[in-house]
């Protein structure tokens, strides 16, 4: 009888130690992610959810809020907030619409010089990080909470976006402009058509695919293996390999039917080199690592010589930088600048950061998080279209699942 | 029958790791002002805790006999509904409010339901006048006096018939009138028949108006002396509250002072708040390569300020004097200028300004020296892990690896995460505050340990410490420091705690 008691217990443990150094609420939401889409997959009619067009659809029209997401999980993990990003998309389109677009169609705008797509592209972030100045001086210099400079901004920035497009649109936009948010890589699928290959299959985008999990596996094992060099705990191996390879299918799955459609949006490709880019500034840099030290505990982070003002600054000009993207994807997508774009949509990308489990009291939170957190909510929205719901149980939804995701965390912590 | 109010009866509190009272005994006739002297750290404000109900009944051992029966109070609510009640040394006002609706914040005149203004104020007037505070009932609190915001608490205790107040270091923040105010006022209460317990370190104000002292160490209860008997003087406090043993509890060290390391001139510095105050006065000291320095002194004496206001005037305003390093005068305009230029600095109160407990060992350890962490600018992480590891190892951090949470290790393993913070950075000079704050005394063994290896090492270690019996085992050389001046110097030769206690409470000259 001991014999059994003792096997149970060492089972136990096993299990315990196998789980050890996995990141269970990470790796939770992801699940509930993958559940939601299974979910959807089973209840939409005839699996619209999953239709080749349809995962091209969920890319594009979730980019603009994940790439507001990135800059939104910074400024929260530092401990503030940022209301002011939906107008600021909204002013940054009517800006991109004026360098472009009102020389050539709006009558009367002749004597203004008309600028190439990529210019007025260029123009429209640095005007948007220009943005970031002002509400960084005032957030960090003068010392204003985050929450009314941004709330202040929030009016501010739709007025101006009101002003600039003197209550018109601006349309449409020059193809390459709108290909940033419509656009496919080699749409016509000419390499394929090189090679003997018609419209059947994009072949461009299997390669894109193919670099993609490459790239994966290089860099999850040089990084376990530069770990366990050094001796660092890492995942159970099992674990490792069931992770990745999961992954890996999922990549491999979305690549094959994106194949299928029109190939790799061009917004994609902008939000996995987005999303690379700063998941390397927040665990690699001094700059990301003083971001979770200013949120962690901001008197330890003043003690410890990090110039918080200067981080503050510098966090709300990147937070520009990305919502005026966020504002050209929005434009390039919408095929012009319009007063109401963007309504909202700070909203959306707070719960993404939210749902991601980032905390409230700042310090936590991960830009994949953040990412998966979005795609929860347009994966969301997504299936209850297909499944006509309307947009009152849209919303209650939504809000609820905000709720929960959130509570869930607090419980969590609790409990330990 | 009994002449005594209170009688608190072997009472003993037991937090995690640590017997804050140990089998404390406290009785306070009616009509008494009764002293409760001792170090910091020593139990007097638990004792007060356990009696206000803080800690409810059935957290702590032992028994309260108030007006001759026993007490159970669940909270503070309980206690004032008796007529206990304490006064802290941060006091609870709310400044926006006016001095009438703080007196009865919570306790407030209602008719029908709704507050009586008319009746408010004019109830407000009484207590006023009862305590001697002249001001209008409707002045907002935040405009007044520290002095008359004392005044506003104890007529915020009288409301609520009061007859056992509780002072804590009830003159601490105030100038030399409003504490003779103050203390004329407690005698004043007296003859109304109030008693009052009243905890301080100036020990010439409870020479003056104690009419007994009881004094406690390391959570005993060590004496209770009558005040009016002929040979009780401030000495004879001091005595009692330094004790005379002093076991085995710090490790042997022979230190070896080289060269000096580090010069302080004349710095002087301002309260932020109120730049008319200066709470660092003219501060001159040195430290030696090898040596360890301790500055004592009593709370509010302007230690950490000083200490503060050094690293990269990370606090205070108007801040004036030199600094040299090996001879050179350095700037030390931010923390980052201090900490380059060779200064360290471990706070006294690690959960609020030294740790991020949210974050790992490795990264609170990198966390002031991540510039050096960085390759081809981005950080290493496999380094920081690497060297965070060399650490735990060295100072003994007990824990399963250096990616486990700093919220969740003991204060002990806390603090030497602190120290392995500021010695990564390279120090010339290290100032710790309070290195053994709230940690149990295997841990201190090991900090003081670890004080004296960076002594031998060469650099200069100042520390900073409320209990003098750390300050006499560790240190080559202590300075006193009260009212933000240094009062006197020791070498660890001619230092005993009388003399240190002399000094610490050395007050300005009055003209």
């Amino acid at each position: 009888m001991s014999i059994t008691t003792e096997k149970k217990t060492s089972l136990m443990d096993n299990l315990r130690t196998r789980l050890e150094g996995v990141n269970l609420r990470q790796n939770g939401i992801f699940l509930a992610l993958i559940g939601l889409i299974l979910f959807f997959a089973a209840t939409t009619p005839n699996a619209a959810s999953i239709t080749p067009n349809n995962w091209s659809n969920l890319v594009v029209q979730n980019g603009y809020i994940l790439v507001l997401a990135i800059g939104m999980v910074m400024v929260i993990i530092a401990g503030h907030i940022d209301l002011s990003v939906g107008s600021l998309a909204a002013f940054i389109g009517a800006v991109a619409g004026v360098l472009v677009v009102r020389p050539l169609e709006q009558d009367g705008w002749e004597w203004l010089p008309a600028f190439p797509w990529w210019a007025g592209i260029l123009g429209a972030i640095v005007v948007g990080a220009l943005v970031g100045v002002w509400q960084g001086f005032w957030v960090a210099y003068v010392g204003i909470p985050a929450f009314i400079v941004t709330l202040a901004g929030m009016l501010l920035f739709r007025g101006m976006a009101l002003m600039t497009l003197q209550n018109s649109n601006i349309g449409p936009f020059p193809d390459e402009f709108r290909a940033i948010g419509n656009g496919f890589l080699d749409k016509e699928n000419a390499l394929g058509a090189a090679i003997g290959m018609g419209e059947s299959f994009n072949i461009m985008a299997l390669l894109v695919t193919a670099v993609g999990v490459i790239a994966i596996w290089i860099q999850t094992l040089s990084q376990r293996r530069g770990r366990i060099k050094y001796g660092q705990p890492v995942e159970p191996q099992t674990w490792f390999f069931v992770k990745n390879i999961v992954l890996t299918v999922m990549v491999a799955y979305v690549g094959f039917q994106l194949s299928q459609a029109n190939g790799i949006p061009f917004t994609l490709l902008l939000l996995i080199f987005l999303i690379v880019l700063y998941t390397m500034i927040m665990n690699k840099t001094t700059f990301g690592r003083h971001i979770y030290a200013i949120g962690g505990n901001l008197h330890a982070a003043m003690l410890s010589g990090i110039n918080v003002r200067r981080v503050n600054f510098w966090l709300f000009v990147n937070m520009g930088a990305l919502a005026a993207l966020s504002g050209v994807l929005i434009a390039a997508r919408m095929n012009s600048a319009v007063p109401k774009a963007g309504d909202g949509f700070e909203l959306d990308a707070i719960s993404s950061v939210f749902i991601g489990g980032a905390a409230v009291q700042g310090g936590v939170g991960t830009v994949t998080g953040s990412m998966i957190g979005g795609l929860i909510q347009g994966v969301l929205a997504n299936g209850m279209n297909l499944n006509s719901v309307g947009i009152d149980a849209q919303m209650t939804v939504k809000g609820l699942v905000l709720l929960l995701a959130v509570a869930f965390d607090v419980w969590s912590k609790n409990r330990k | 029958m009994t002449q005594n109010i209170l009688e608190m009866q072997s009472i003993t509190k037991v937090f995690p790791g640590v017997r804050a009272l140990d089998n404390v005994s406290l009785n306070v006739s009616r009509g008494e002002i009764h002293a409760i002297c001792g170090e910091n750290g020593a139990g007097k404000s638990t004792l007060m805790k356990v009696l206000s109900g803080v800690y409810p009944h059935g957290t702590y051992e032992g028994d309260i006999v108030y007006e001759n029966e026993i007490v159970e109070f669940k909270n503070i609510r309980e206690s004032e509904a008796k007529g206990i009640v304490i006064i802290h040394q941060e006091l609870a006002l709310s400044p926006h409010l006016s001095i009438a609706e703080n007196i009865f914040l919570n306790n407030e005149i209602k008719k029908f339901g709704l507050i009586d203004w008319n009746k408010t104020g004019q109830e407000a007037q009484l207590l006023m006048a009862r305590v001697g505070l002249k001001e209008n009932p409707n002045t907002k609190v935040m405009d007044i006096g520290v002095g008359k915001q004392q005044l506003v608490e104890i007529a915020k205790a009288l409301s609520k018939r009061v007859k056992l107040l509780i002072l804590d270091e009830p003159t601490a923040a105030l100038n030399d009138e409003d504490s003779a105010h103050l203390l004329s006022l407690l005698r004043h209460l007296k003859e109304q028949g109030i008693s009052c317990i009243i905890i301080s370190h100036k020990l010439n104000e409870i020479a003056t108006i104690a009419d007994k002292t009881t004094i406690i160490r390391d959570g005993k209860t060590i004496e209770t002396l009558d005040m009016k008997a002929d040979n009780v003087d401030q000495e004879r406090i001091i005595k009692g509250m330094v004790g005379r043993e002093m076991a085995n509890r710090y490790p042997a060290h022979e230190s070896n002072p080289g060269a000096e390391i580090m010069r302080v001139e004349n710095w002087t510095a301002h309260h932020p708040d109120d730049p008319s105050r200066v709470v660092v006065d003219h501060v001159n000291i040195n430290v030696r390569k090898g040596e360890i320095v301790g500055i004592a002194g009593i709370m509010g004496a302007g230690r950490t300020e000083f200490a503060r206001s050094l690293f990269g005037k990370s606090w205070g305003t108007n801040i004036s004097g030199k600094v040299f390093i090996n001879g050179q005068e350095i700037k030390v305009n931010t923390v980052k200028e201090a900490i380059k230029n060779g200064l360290a600095y471990a706070t006294e109160d690690r959960k609020r300004f030294g740790l991020n407990l949210i974050d790992d060992i490795k990264r609170n350890i990198s966390m002031a020296s991540l510039d050096t962490f960085v390759k081809r600018g981005l950080v290493d992480d496999n380094k920081e892990f690497e060297v965070a590891s060399g650490y735990r190892e060295s100072m003994n951090i007990k824990a399963p690896s250096v990616l486990s949470v700093v919220g969740k290790l003991s204060g002990g393993n806390q603090q030497k995460v602190v120290l392995s913070q500021w010695i990564n950075v390279k120090p010339e000079v290290l100032i710790l505050d309070e290195p053994t704050r709230g940690i149990d005394v295997g841990a201190k063994y090991e900090i003081y340990t670890i004080i004296q290896r960076l002594a031998d090492e060469g650099k200069g270690v100042i520390v900073i410490s409320s209990e003098l019996p750390e300050l006499l085992g560790i240190c080559d050389r202590i300075y006193a420091l009260a009212e933000g001046r240094i009062t006197g110097e020791v070498s660890k030769a001619e230092a005993t705690p009388e003399l240190l206690m002399k000094y610490m409470t050395t007050e300005k000259d009055t003209k």
